[in-house]
């Protein structure tokens, strides 16, 4: 487990020292090994039903720092690879050659599947932290890489909110360690208890809302759309699908973890992250539905998923919760990668990224098209797709618990995705304005993208294995 | 009160100052200053809340040395999107929002 | 009055951390204690240095990758092409720094040297190796740059590769950067060297990279 932090680190190193542009072939190669890697994982811990660990130095925690794997990390890091692999294909054949944007993208990409890696794997605050950093800048490196004015101001707006959600975490981290001497989280869990001193509620509360931040949870949200949408597809791809999802593994982890105790001493602060939720699913569902460019329909439509992610906490309590909730950041990670990465087909045949421009798309490019109907039901959530299970799944625990406001809210989100997502399919599908050249995709391009928009559907199928391996938390 | 307190103490006021800097400054560089002055404030607070016994405690002081790298590198590429953003727009402030 | 109200949350918050912050608190794992009962088998013998590279050595690889990536990150932001010249320069400066570099790089060997034993290091050897640099730029003697060449690039990447190759290649002794306690010294001393010299380059780079005349904007 220890190689898909190092490999990473290693492929980023060497394509920076390759030279511009080079070194997608060592990322292809380095993220299959990672594949394959974290399936071995994935079915060891399945396998023996119990976490693995690693002591970094052979110190041992409190000293030293631990890397711990439980079902939930071992989930996070296979959908981490096996949504990086398909886009490092997309991303080989999106950048052409002495393209500036793509002149660093493997480096940086490296840095960003190793923090990734690294963060799921992490069982020490302030380890995370540094991961936490990894993570931010590299992807804030990737959404300014050779853009515009629009894209760099995307990009510092960004990096601000990603520093100032950091600098929280990392004076909680602080708190934390004033508190109790420790910073592992496997030391802390047992000392917090429900009489913690103030300050330890201060930490938490700073830590948790430096995390909302970076999640891009709303009100925290307004940062997102113009950074994932100006990126490039690859890009915009990558953030969407598992850069938000890093920070909202965190806050499930601390939440179900070290803060437990807090969080039981006072049940409604649970209703606070699904009340935003709630809000996010609304006003980003709006935005999508009134957007005019295709990719920020798509990332308006990233704020809305993100807002079913926070619904879980409420139900935490009662069995089916956690898995509710990776489900859908499955469900989301793969369709919304399909659809980023179909986008930049779609902007790439057509020209342009206006959703008006997409008339007539269903004859040049009718694969892309399919893909973005495929992820498009699992953002509905129609069955059987992994959306449709991670919504039944929602609304299952809601109503087991007599929550049944959690229900409706999971209903009405799908149908506003619904209207946002035929949106695009209905203009794609006019007639097209004659005398207008179509360039050329790469099947390169193409193929990915449905490979992931088929994933996300067919996960749905064989969902009862993820589900058992993420019933294996430490 | 320990002086190890009263670092700590310090380290809160800054922290506050340098959030509230960040969230009201327009002006991009005095933005990053801002956020400097905010991460000294947490690293201010890591070592000085240790040491309220006024016994030095080697671990934290490595992980501010950690995060003072960290912030550097974050304020390196602050500075060069900056710059990059005045050499396109000759603006030293984010454009209003688009979106 | 938005400024207003962010600054009075601001207080509101400072003075509710100080508040918390004057609370008895109950510590219940000391590292103090740790660290020193360690010290023997961490191959240094300053306590700071050795959570930095033994102890907590994984946070400084990491911290180490994000500052290469930072450097990365200037790059594909794009480094406007920029003219050279030469600055005026008080003559007087410039012997002055053609004299003061030589001393600079013994400093820096020395506080390399020293970390094992007292505050110094490889950051803080790299950091003066940069200051270096950076006194050069300014004296006019040293151009800023442009984009690296191989050779740069190989030695502003080796520190974390040579980093890395040692705590990979230790994960035989069972765990990432697992010392063994009789070598521990001399891998320390070697991962060091390497990260002074690319850190000198990193932070050097993060300046010669960023700083150009503002009339050299085009």
């Amino acid at each position: 487990m220890i190689w898909l932090i190092v490999l990473p680190l290693v492929w980023a190193s060497l394509a920076f020292i390759l030279g511009p542009g080079r070194g997608k072939w060592l990322a292809i190669g380095g993220l299959a090994l990672q594949t394959v890697l974290a399936f071995d994982l994935a079915t060891k811990i399945g396998a023996g039903g119990t976490a693995v660990g690693h002591l970094v130095g052979g110190w041992g925690a409190p000293l030293g720092i631990d890397l711990a794997a439980d079902g939930l990390s071992a989930a996070m890091l296979l959908l981490t690879q096996c949504i990086a692999l398909p886009l490092a294909v997309y991303a080989s054949a999106y950048y052409k050659r002495d393209d500036a944007a793509g002149s660093y993208f493997w480096p940086l990409a490296g840095f960003l599947i190793a923090g990734l890696n690294a963060l799921f794997l992490s069982a020490d605050l302030f380890n995370i932290y540094v991961t936490l950093e990894l993570l931010g800048l590299a992807a804030v490196g990737l959404v300014a890489a050779g853009g515009g004015a629009q894209q760099v101001a995307a990009a510092l707006r960004y990096l601000f909110a990603t520093l100032v959600g950091s600098a929280l975490y990392l004076l909680g981290v602080a708190l934390i360690y004033g508190a109790y001497g420790t910073v592992s989280i496997s030391v802390l869990t047992p000392l917090v208890t429900s009489e913690a001193p103030r300050l330890v509620w201060i930490a938490g509360g700073l830590m948790l809302i430096g995390l909302m931040l970076k999640t891009a949870l709303w009100p925290f949200h307004f940062w997102l759309p113009p950074a994932h949408g100006g990126a490039p597809a690859p890009v915009s791809a990558l953030l969407s699908a598992l850069v938000v999802k890093a920070s909202f593994y965190l806050i499930l982890r601390l939440w179900i973890g070290p803060f437990a105790p807090l969080i039981a001493a006072a049940e409604w602060l649970a209703w606070l992250p699904a009340a935003l939720g709630t809000l996010a699913i609304f006003w980003g569902s709006w935005q999508a539905i009134r957007a005019e460019r295709l990719k920020m329909l798509i990332a308006y439509s990233t704020v809305a998923q993100l807002g079913y992610l926070f619904l879980i906490f409420p139900l935490l309590a009662g069995a089916g919760a956690i898995q509710a909730g990776v489900m859908q950041v499955f469900a989301h990670g793969l369709a919304k990668a399909a659809i980023f990465a179909a986008a930049g087909v779609l902007i790439k045949a057509t020209g342009q990224d206006t959703i008006a421009g997409l008339a007539g798309a269903v004859n040049r490019v009718p694969l892309t098209l399919f893909t973005f109907g495929l992820a498009g039901m699992t953002l509905m959530g129609l069955p059987p797709s992994s959306g449709f299970l991670a919504k039944w799944q929602i609304i299952e625990a809601a109503l087991a618990q007599g929550h049944w406001p959690l229900a409706v809210i999971v209903l009405a989100g799908g149908l506003l995705a619904a209207v946002y997502v035929f949106r695009v399919l209905r203009q794609a599908f006019l007639l097209a304005p004659r005398n207008e050249e179509a360039t050329a995709v790469s099947p390169l391009l193409e193929w990915p993208a449905f490979v992931l928009a088929a994933a996300s559907i067919l996960l749905g199928l064989r969902g009862v294995e993820l589900m058992q391996l993420v019933g294996i938390v430490a | 009160m320990s002086s190890g307190l009263l670092f700590a103490c310090v380290g809160a006021l800054l922290f506050a100052m340098g959030m509230a800097g960040v969230m009201l400054i327009a002006h991009l560089l005095r933005r990053i200053l801002a956020f400097n002055v905010m991460g000294s404030g947490a690293f201010l607070i890591l070592v000085g809340l240790t040491q309220r016994n006024d016994v030095p405690d080697p671990v934290p002081q490595a992980m501010v040395l950690t995060g003072i790298v960290v912030a550097v590198a974050a304020t390196a590429l602050a500075l060069a999107l900056v710059r990059r953003l005045h050499a396109l727009t000759g603006q030293l402030e984010l454009p209003a929002d688009d979106t | 009055m938005k400024r207003f109200v962010m600054g009075l949350g601001a207080l509101a918050f400072a003075a509710l951390l100080i508040g918390a912050l004057l609370e008895p608190l109950p510590v219940s794992v000391d590292l103090r204690a740790a660290v020193t009962n360690n010290m023997a088998s961490s191959g240094v013998e300053h306590p700071v240095t050795a959570v930095l590279l033994n102890f907590r050595g994984y946070d400084t690889l990491l911290e180490i990758a994000v500052l290469l990536l930072a450097l990365i990150v200037i790059l594909a932001v794009g480094i406007d092409t920029a003219s050279d010249q030469p600055r005026t320069v008080n003559p007087i400066l410039q012997t002055l720094a053609r004299v003061a570099a030589p001393l600079v790089i013994v400093v820096a060997v020395y506080l390399l040297w020293a970390g094992a034993f007292r505050p110094g290091g490889a950051f803080q050897a790299g950091a003066v190796l940069a200051a270096a640099a950076v006194l050069l730029h300014l004296t006019g003697l040293l151009p800023s740059w442009q984009v690296p060449t191989r050779t740069l690039r190989w030695g502003l990447t080796a520190g974390f590769l040579i980093f890395l190759a040692v705590a990979a290649g230790l994960l035989s002794q069972g765990a990432l950067l697992h010392y063994p306690p009789a070598q521990a010294g001399m891998l320390i001393l070697l991962i060091e060297a390497g990260l002074t010299i690319s850190l000198g380059l990193i932070l050097a780079g993060l300046f010669l990279l960023l700083s150009r005349e503002p009339g050299d904007d085009a």
